[in-house]
């Protein structure tokens, strides 16, 4: 099933509000986490706080818990009934055991998980979705019944016939010796298509180097450390002056040693994660671009079926056969399904001309932001560094001898 | 701008360096050579320092690569008009880096790879003797330098060709100094005649802090590739060599002057065999012991019984030592100077401290190493996704953030070379530290000099109390026999004189002893106070360094945070 109901400029937590209650808005934050349970079905829960004014939610606020597979059942029912939308992605799932309880994993996960909800709310298709309304307010029990029914093995019928469909059309194919895989070829297509695969390349690449870049800063400070250390014991060594300046020259160093710690965890999570938040949302385009070319496949598809049957049908007309009434009503039948088909996949092609725009324009001003951020946080260390080394120099100028 | 990088697509394909100068040819920067060696991950600052040194690389001379537009033209100083440290009038604390020794230290290129290959240099003071403290004799001058290594044949009798071979080196000294017969001269030595060399200054200049000489590294000279070995040994030989020189009592022996001019065949006996020495009389005994004279049996004796031949001596002197050990019977002269026994314990103590010291500085230089190359490829990647991003724009978002992207990415690459100098000029600063490995072995080796010598003390005062004691058995068994003994007496006789001998050469080791106990001591005085001078030259070498380099990277990202500054979203 899917939605078509006509978006609504709705305001959300990642704008400034504009005027109070007249002017509709849905806001959004996670909040929270706490570590629930023991062992290895440790798991952790967050306040999601939900505050509108939409008629069609329970009230004002509305606070619920929830854990990380309730986003992933949200997640899963978007991107089923929204295609064509570039459905917001999820942090990663697994994470080594050793940090999954981390605060910095914690609290990255967190933030990454209200930009996820957020970005719904402000989606003028999403925001509308029943799904998101049962993520944000349904009780606990409500939510865990949804999400066990998702994760089940049986599947909905409509799932079976398609599956069943797919299989008919392969075996068809095959009869038919038809194995030509059926793709869109418009140049404007390929040109996206190619786009997004040799973009997730790019982005991949420059992710990788953003982490090594924060292993380097926590590097960096480890040895400034170290060093610091060092220099002090061999001033104890020393007599005066030179053991008061290794001494302060250690200090120093340790001082340092701190901020670029500091400096390392800024960079994790305003640069390095929103670059892989930009690899995940390529990635997700790719999932949309494959249900696009399943869409397409549908459609081209039932569209050879049905003039087939048109043509059965013609056929069975003309001699005058007792089949006919049969086969119109297949006729009929299929020629919905095919329509509908056919509806789907523009759907689709429509949705996707908007996101890309949406896309670009939300990745510029998000990678705008991370590197204005990125660029601050280097400047400031730098300063610290040379501030801190700066105030040695005048008592090393003149030799410790003061 | 855009427009200007579709022309420039056909040749930004693989090659990093390639990238690195298209984009910073577009900003107005010099085209800088670059050290891109971000292939090259190297595990500790020895590796990092003959990198540096590796003549393979000529494109380590970078220049401040900041002459960004917006300053007037590339300067040394521009960090003067940077926001930070605007000069205001009389207001030079500002920037500390405007006193030109720092800046000169700082800031010229790393440009040894002329001095590595021997010719002339205008940074002789900055290179090898960047944290050392001025010597006092400023006025006198004298100068080494190691190059040329060339394989020689082993001369042999025999008809069958190729004997072995072996690398001699040019050794040119030029100096100023009145001792020496000219004020350029070049030598060819090999690796042996170092050898020797070392052997013959420990000799004569027991008690000293003698610098140690580079290792023999047989199993080094297998492993490495021979060339890479040679410049290794190159570099050793020369600094060895300097330092020697720069030894105000050292620089001024016979041996070393021998060693410096002697062309030909190094006329210094190779082994301390000391007959032999004699009959060349081609070696000066030690000024600093005896002056002129002494007999030749004294010197003998007082020389450590070190050599090969003289085993009975060495039997003597281990078994004195285990008997000082044992603690069976107490050496009639103890090592009392309690000072000494501190001073000792100091200098280990203070030898483990730098060595902790020295290998926390590697690691240092490696993290900085790291982050700068890491900081590279970073910027690389972005202005491959630049480049990307504008041949696939379809919108003006894409260009827009192409345009972001291409800002931090020029900022990357520039702050990535900035790290790199920065490291390189640390790597030169905190060296020190490794040098002074090099000096604490070498006061190992004068205290052990005044250990070895007392030891020969220690030595003659019981052989001569044992000689005596033997000496007055005879008398009294002789005294008793009616009309005296003849073969007793005779062997009295004897014995007086082994006697009278033993006892010069008791006199002769205390005096020498005595001398060792000085040497040591105004060699540590004299090693103290270098030290510590060195030491706070490095300090405040390496301290103006990270402040330069900081400031300049701080500007490349004030740079981009400027440009940027539509994005700020926190409400400051």
């Amino acid at each position: 099933m899917e939605s078509t109901e006509q978006p609504r400029n709705i305001s959300g937590s990642m704008q400034s509000p504009r005027s109070p209650s007249s002017h509709p808005y849905l806001s959004v934050s996670v909040t929270d986490p706490v570590k629930l349970g023991n062992g290895v079905q440790a798991y952790i829960s967050y306040r999601v706080i939900t505050k509108t004014n939409l008629p069609e939610y329970q009230g004002p606020e509305k606070i619920v818990i929830r854990r990380y597979s309730d986003f992933v059942w949200l997640r899963d029912r978007l991107f089923e009934k929204y295609k064509g939308i570039f459905i917001p992605p999820l942090p990663e799932k697994s994470a080594v055991e050793k940090f999954r309880f981390s605060a910095e994993f914690i609290e990255m996960r967190r933030a990454a998980l209200d930009i996820f909800v957020n970005r719904i709310a402000l989606h003028p298709e999403l925001q509308q979705s029943e799904d998101l309304r049962t993520f944000l307010q349904a009780d606990e029990e409500t939510m865990d019944r949804f999400r066990f029914q998702e994760t089940s093995i049986f599947k909905k019928p409509a799932d079976l016939m398609q599956m069943f469909r797919d299989v008919q059309s392969k075996v068809s194919d095959a009869v038919l010796g038809k194995e030509k895989p059926v793709e869109e070829t418009t140049a404007d297509y390929e040109k996206l298509k190619h786009y997004i695969f040799e973009l997730e390349n790019h982005l991949t690449e420059a992710q990788k180097h953003a982490y090594r870049l924060v292993k380097r800063h926590r590097e960096l400070g480890q040895s400034l450390l170290d060093f610091g250390k060092a220099v002090k014991l061999l001033g104890a060594c020393e007599g005066e002056p030179t053991g008061k300046a290794f001494s302060d020259l250690g200090t120093k160093s340790e001082l340092l040693s701190i901020k670029l710690q500091k400096e390392a965890q800024q960079v994790l999570m305003n640069f390095e994660e929103p670059l892989k938040d930009y690899v995940r949302y390529v990635q997700s385009i790719k999932a949309t671009i494959a249900e696009r070319g399943t869409a397409f496949k549908q459609h081209c598809e039932l569209s050879e079926t049905t003039k087939l049957k048109e043509i059965n049908l013609d056929k069975l007309m003309l001699t005058r056969s007792a089949k006919v009434g049969e086969a119109e009503i297949e006729y009929r039948e299929i020629k919905a399904e095919s329509e509908e088909a056919t509806r789907r996949f523009e759907r689709i092609v429509k949705r996707m001309e908007d996101e890309i725009v949406r896309f670009q324009e939300q990745k510029t001003e998000e990678m705008g932001v991370a590197f204005h951020q990125f660029a601050k946080g280097q400047a400031r260390l730098a300063n610290s560094v040379a501030d801190a080394w700066r105030s040695l120099l005048p008592k090393l100028e003149a030799s410790y001898s003061v | 701008m855009m427009g200007s990088e579709n022309d420039e697509e056909s040749h930004l394909h693989s090659s990093k360096e390639d990238m690195e100068k298209l984009f910073l040819r577009e900003d107005g920067d010099p085209l800088t050579k670059s050290n891109v060696n971000g292939d090259k991950s190297n595990s500790n600052y020895r590796s990092a320092m003959s990198t540096l040194f590796d003549s393979r690389h000529p494109s380590i001379v970078v220049t401040p690569a900041d002459s960004d537009p917006l300053f007037a033209p590339p300067s040394y100083y521009s960090e003067s008009r940077s926001p930070r440290s605007k000069p205001n009038g009389g207001d030079r604390v500002s920037s500390y880096l405007e006193p030109p020794s720092y800046a000169d230290v700082i800031f010229s290129p790393f440009d040894d790879i002329s001095e590595i290959n021997g010719s002339e240099d205008g940074h002789s003071q900055s290179s090898d003797s960047l944290s050392r403290s001025p010597s006092s004799l400023s006025s006198d001058y004298i100068k080494i330098t190691v190059s040329n290594p060339q394989k020689e044949q082993e001369a042999t009798n025999s008809m069958i060709p190729g004997g072995s071979t072996y690398i001699t080196y040019q050794i040119t000294t030029r100096t100023n100094l009145s001792d020496y017969g000219g004020s350029e001269f070049s030598v060819r030595r090999r690796f042996r005649d170092i050898v020797t060399l070392a052997d013959r200054l420990a000799e004569s200049y027991r008690g000293f802090c003698i610098p140690p000489r580079p290792d023999k590294s047989v199993v080094e000279s297998q492993v490495m590739q021979k060339q890479e070995f040679v410049e290794q040994r190159r570099v050793a030989l020369e600094k060895y060599l300097r330092r020697l020189v720069a030894h105000p009592v050292i620089r001024n022996s016979d041996e070393l002057k021998v060693f410096l001019q002697a062309q030909g065949k190094l006329p210094l006996a190779t082994s301390t065999d000391v007959a032999s020495r004699m009959l060349d009389g081609a070696v000066k005994l030690p000024k600093q012991l005896f002056g002129e004279g002494g007999g030749a049996s004294s010197v003998e004796v007082v020389q450590p019984g070190r050599g090969g031949r003289d085993f009975l001596r060495m039997f003597k002197e281990l078994r004195q030592s285990v008997s000082n050990d044992w603690g069976g019977s107490k050496p009639p002269v103890v090592e009392e100077d309690k000072e000494f026994l501190e001073k000792k314990e100091k200098m280990y103590d203070l030898e483990q401290q730098i060595i902790n010291a020295s290998q926390q500085a590697e690691s240092l230089v490696k993290a900085q190493q790291d982050m700068g190359e890491t900081m590279g490829e970073l910027g690389l990647a972005f202005i491959k996704l630049t480049k990307f991003e504008n041949e696939e724009a379809v919108f003006n978002s894409q260009r827009a953030r192409a345009n972001d992207m291409k800002n931090l990415a020029t900022s990357a690459v520039k702050a990535s070379r900035f790290y790199r100098e920065l490291n390189s000029q640390t790597v030169k600063h905190l060296d020190t530290l490794h040098d002074y490995l090099g000096l604490m072995m070498a006061v190992q080796g004068a205290f052990a000099d005044r250990s070895s010598a007392l030891l020969t003390v220690q030595t003659l005062l019981s052989e001569l109390s044992s000689l005596e004691a033997r000496a007055e058995k005879l008398e009294v068994a002789s005294s008793k026999v009616f009309g005296g003994d003849k073969s007793r007496i005779k062997k009295i006789e004897e014995l007086k004189e082994t006697i009278k001998v033993t006892e010069d050469s008791k006199n002769v080791a205390i005096r020498e002893y005595e001398q060792i106990k000085e040497n040591n001591w105004s060699e540590v005085e004299r090693l103290d106070r270098e030290r510590r001078a060195d030491f706070l030259n490095m300090m405040k070498g390496f301290v103006a360094n990270q402040v330069g380099y900081a400031e300049k990277i701080a500007n490349v990202w004030t740079k981009v945070a400027e440009e940027t500054r539509q994005y700020d979203r926190e409400s400051s």
